[in-house]
């Protein structure tokens, strides 16, 4: 791993702006650096502005949404300074994504082929004959049979693991620096999940992207992430990498989310589950965010909101249990 | 593909059967015959000769009877003779007056679709703004105001009062040709065509407004924003090829909706079409062209609605007829 970033965020806010005075702090002060090469999971409940924070890297926030605050910096370019058409220059060229749900995230009355060619003729200037060529290579690289066929089907004539395959191909297709994949699996069987993780870790590998991982799931993190960082309340509260965080655990919510996971070794009558659900982004409670749903809860939590703070090296926390340089969860 | 149009076209058979005996029930149910109306203005000839004539023409025949005489004759391509127009052959009356009643329905339409279309887009695109809004109270109005009624107002500001088009005909006189006349039929179709497109103008800018608005928060939108299209790309590639596959379907009923209305119109403006036409042989009693002009629009309707099917099948892939 090189020291210098593929992307950096500092202080990102992106706030929804509803009726009656009402803001959304969907995304709220958060920083954080992907390296060359590298695989950083974004994870968090429904509604913890995981999506929201890749979207805004994109620069893709719809109204009544805004980017109020930060610096994107992708290999030294502020990309919030761009003007909006040498955005669509980055876009699918430098940061490429993929979406959740494959059978809407496809046009479905242009063909495959024409869909992925279009961005080739964009961004790298192929010619028509040229973009196709390539195109079957992407397909046939991303493992879909029949490619020379596949390229003039349209996407209702596929299976989802078929289009989120061919959303692969597209978001490879430019040789972007950075992936992001925002929930890549969740719209998919349980056997097919494993083959497009697979084939995203492959893509990754073979054409040296670093890996922006969206997911509500830490059986995805402990397999392909290089590092953690947990989501809740439009902030940052853990942020480690991955075996650190999964062995020595800091915070009080990235515990309940592992102790809702199914453990093999141990036999348990109930899974954990976390209390309540994420306060809407527009009523936080006061001091952190958090309080209202941890086990740990001591008045100083209803007051002010924790600093994330580095714990160990490379381990921050946003809690208030470590304030005074101490202890475990445990 | 083929075959489909083909068995489409077939089903039109028994739908046209089944048209004709409706409506052939329901002219016979009418009060009076084609001959009240002269008995009625001039009395003192004597009946006796109203009944003469009536045997004559078959009036007297029970219904069904009439009917397959009808029937039999039509299906050999004669609509029969006029019991008004002094005894004119139908076919004759209807090719003077047919093709302009389409040259307003197709004006009227082309007036639609290039006011409705780009207006939809733009409230789509800039929805709320101020003339969103205006687009939005000039759709209600358009639904609201009667078409007749919009006609009245229109030639008497624009016909009468300001002189810019004329109120009635399709043209100043005989002795205009070529071009000249070109010109002059558009001129005389702008009160018209602008009245009869008025409501569907109103829905098809409001149907492309929500379903503009409904493509672009779509995640296919979003993906080809994510590709780095431009916005151009975005609205004109991926947007609105979607967004016209329900307007398609729409424009299927478009041309009953037109010709129906033209009656109406056409009769506000005393424009020589079928609608006229119509009109006075529905009050004249006049059988044989009504049954005549009934299955023409029938055909029409029918065509219109497999045109959609045929056009929905091109747009969006995912229809197949085979």
């Amino acid at each position: 791993m090189s020291n210098q970033p593929v992307l950096n965020v500092d202080s990102l806010k992106t706030y929804f702006y509803l009726d009656q005075d009402q803001v959304a702090k969907a995304v709220d002060d958060i920083s954080f650096s992907i390296y060359p090469g590298e695989t950083v999971a974004l994870v968090g409940e429904s509604g913890s502005g995981k999506s929201i924070t890749a979207l805004s890297i994109m620069q893709l926030i719809n109204k009544p949404g805004r980017i109020i605050n930060g610096t994107i910096l992708m290999n030294d370019t502020e990309l919030l300074k761009l003007s909006a058409k040498k955005m669509t220059k980055i876009r699918g060229n430098d940061i490429a994504m993929i979406f959740q749900e494959p059978m809407t995230a496809l046009n479905p009355v242009y063909t495959i082929g024409n869909q992925i060619t279009e961005m080739l003729r964009k961004h790298k200037n192929l010619s028509k004959s040229e973009a196709r060529i390539k195109a079957v290579e992407l397909l046939k690289t991303v493992g879909i049979p029949r490619a020379e066929e596949v390229i003039d089907e349209y996407p209702h004539q596929l299976s989802g693991g078929m289009r989120q395959r061919i959303m692969i191909a597209m978001a490879i297709s430019c040789d972007p620096t950075l992936l992001i994949a925002d929930e890549p699996t969740t719209a998919l069987d349980v056997t097919i999940q494993a083959q497009i993780l697979d084939l995203m870790a492959e893509m990754k590998e073979k054409f040296q992207m670093a890996l922006l991982l969206i997911t509500h799931d830490l059986g995805v993190v402990s397999e392909y992430a290089d590092r953690v960082m947990v989501m809740y309340g439009g902030q940052i509260v853990e942020q480690a990498p991955t075996k650190k965080l999964l062995r020595d655990t800091k915070h009080p919510y990235t515990k309940g989310l592992l102790d809702s996971l199914p453990n093999l070794d141990e036999e348990v009558d109930r899974l954990g589950a976390i209390k309540g659900a994420v306060p809407p982004a527009h009523d936080f409670p006061s001091g952190c965010r958090f309080s209202t749903r941890c086990p740990f809860v001591m008045d100083k939590c209803t007051q002010s909101n924790p600093e994330l703070q580095e714990l160990e090296k490379d381990h921050f926390v946003r809690c208030h249990l470590y304030d005074n340089g101490g202890d475990t969860l445990d | 593909m083929y075959k489909y149009i083909i068995r489409r076209i077939l089903v039109f058979i028994p739908m046209l059967f089944a048209l004709t005996i409706i409506v052939f029930g329901l002219a016979k149910a009418a009060p009076g015959d084609a001959l009240t109306g002269q008995q009625l203005a001039d009395p003192k000839v004597n009946p006796e000769v109203y009944e003469q004539q009536r045997e004559a023409l078959g009036l007297n025949d029970p219904i069904p009877v009439q009917y397959w005489n009808w029937l039999s004759s039509a299906a050999q391509g004669d609509f029969g003779k006029s019991l008004v127009f002094n005894g004119r052959s139908v076919a004759e009356l209807i090719e003077s007056r047919v093709a302009n009643t389409l040259y307003l329905g197709l004006f009227s339409l082309f007036i639609t679709i290039i006011v409705a279309i780009p207006i939809g887009i733009y409230s789509a695109r800039k929805p709320y703004s101020l003339l969103d809004y205006a687009a939005t109270g000039f759709g209600f109005l358009g639904l609201a105001i009667p078409n007749f009624f919009f006609g009245l107002i229109a030639i008497y500001f624009l016909a009468i009062n300001l002189g810019w088009f004329p109120a009635q005909g399709t043209l100043s006189g005989p002795g205009v040709e070529g071009f000249a006349a070109f010109v002059d039929r558009i001129h005389h179709m702008v009160l018209p065509g602008i009245t009869l497109g008025l409501a569907g103008t109103a829905t098809y800018m409001r149907y492309m407004r929500s379903e503009v608005l409904d493509v672009l928060g779509s995640d296919y939108i979003r993906t080809a924003k994510a590709k780095g299209m431009s916005d151009q790309n975005v609205l004109y590639k991926h947007t609105l090829r979607n967004a016209l596959i329900p307007i398609i379907t729409l424009m299927g009923f478009e041309i009953g909706v037109l010709l129906s209305g033209a009656v109406i119109t056409e009769q506000v403006f005393q424009y020589p079409g079928l609608g006229t036409l119509f009109i006075s042989s529905v009050t004249n009693r006049d059988f044989p062209v009504v049954m005549a002009i009934t299955l023409i629009l029938g055909i029409l309707i029918l065509i219109g609605n497999l045109l959609a099917d045929i056009f929905y099948s091109i747009i969006d892939p995912r229809i197949r007829y085979d």
